[in-house]
């Protein structure tokens, strides 16, 4: 492992943008499909945000910390700084527009279904999804994604340093790891509700 | 090997405590709703938030010799992100009929979480960027 952090990326890694602009009229769309959805309190709307949104970062938190996440771990640094460079801009825009689209629109949904009350049935299973996805918050917010951030301007340097990026990869992968069993429980929770 | 990290003070450590806090203050007002409970618990864990946020900050202030630009460069990035993201969860309380201290409550809650991110990141990706 030592030769593979003393290893120099192959590179300067200025030739990539850590938000991908092109990208931000397909997050307003969203945003503002989403405002809508919420204004018109349509219960089609709510749920497709809410169930397309929930699919999208359930599979890509389970297909990043299962399969992208340990494939990473066995790559050499500048192979990983390679990935990097295309894949976590990307991840930069994406996720958040995804937790938003799916906790607004399940709380709304929630709200419009009357699962929030304490009297509901489903009341005991909604506040354990708000747990896990509490706790998931503090990690994606507290760890992964500042992670994330700090690879992409590590990697924008004139020579980015190979100790520092194997450091973030690792808190990023092991984080995104985490995130991915606790979707499983997500899952559990949320056909639960479905088949109550 | 040498780590490029300089010693710094538990900013980030700081901040993820104050995540914790702030989410741990909204699930349990959620979870509660629409009855009317108790405002104690969110009020204590958002003035004890409100209070390390102003820690953070004094300690940021202490710090000589730091990457500010990168510091500022990403937290007004972030800001302006989750300044979104915070609008749009105010929307939404204000929509579903939250007033009152309740309202105010939630509100204080959002505005730390919306104003710790932001130092959270700039910190994080600052303390990696060479003197």
């Amino acid at each position: 492992m030592a030769h593979d952090v003393a290893a120099p990326p192959s590179g300067p890694g200025a030739d990539f943008k850590i938000v991908p602009t092109k990208a931000l009229p397909a997050v307003a769309i969203v945003y503002i499909g989403l405002i809508v959805a919420v204004a018109s309190n349509r219960l089609w709307a709510l749920d497709f945000f809410h169930v397309v949104g929930g699919a999208c970062w359930t599979a890509i938190d389970l297909f990043l910390g299962f399969i992208i996440g340990p494939i990473i771990g066995r790559m050499s640094i500048p192979a990983r700084v390679e990935f990097s460079k295309r894949f976590m801009p990307k991840m930069v825009l994406l996720m958040p527009t995804l937790v938003i689209a799916t906790l607004a629109g399940g709380w709304q949904l929630a709200r419009h279904e009357g699962f929030i009350l304490s009297s509901d049935k489903h009341h005991g299973w909604v506040v354990g999804s708000m747990i896990v996805v509490g706790v998931m918050a503090v990690i994606a917010l507290g760890f992964l994604e500042p992670a994330n951030i700090a690879v992409l301007f590590e990697l924008k340097k004139e020579r980015p340093n190979g100790e520092v990026i194997a450091k973030l990869m690792k808190r990023f992968l092991y984080t995104a790891g985490l995130t991915g069993a606790m979707q499983v429980a997500t899952l559990i929770i949320m056909t639960r509700i479905a088949t109550l | 090997m040498k780590s490029t990290a300089k010693k710094l003070p538990p900013v980030s450590e700081i901040s993820v405590l104050i995540l914790a806090l702030v989410v741990a203050g909204g699930v349990y007002l959620a979870a509660h709703l629409p009855k009317h409970t108790s405002l104690v618990p969110t009020t204590v864990t958002v003035v004890i938030a409100g209070a390390l946020v102003l820690v953070n900050l004094f300690m940021l202030s202490r710090i000589a010799n730091f990457a500010w630009d990168t510091f500022f460069l990403v937290a007004k990035w972030t800001l302006l992100a989750y300044a979104i993201f915070a609008g749009a969860l105010e929307y939404i309380f204000i929509k579903d009929g939250t007033r009152g201290s309740l309202l105010v409550l939630m509100s204080a809650t959002i505005v730390i979480f919306a104003i710790n991110l932001p130092i959270h990141f700039g910190f994080t990706v600052a303390r990696y960027v060479e003197d």
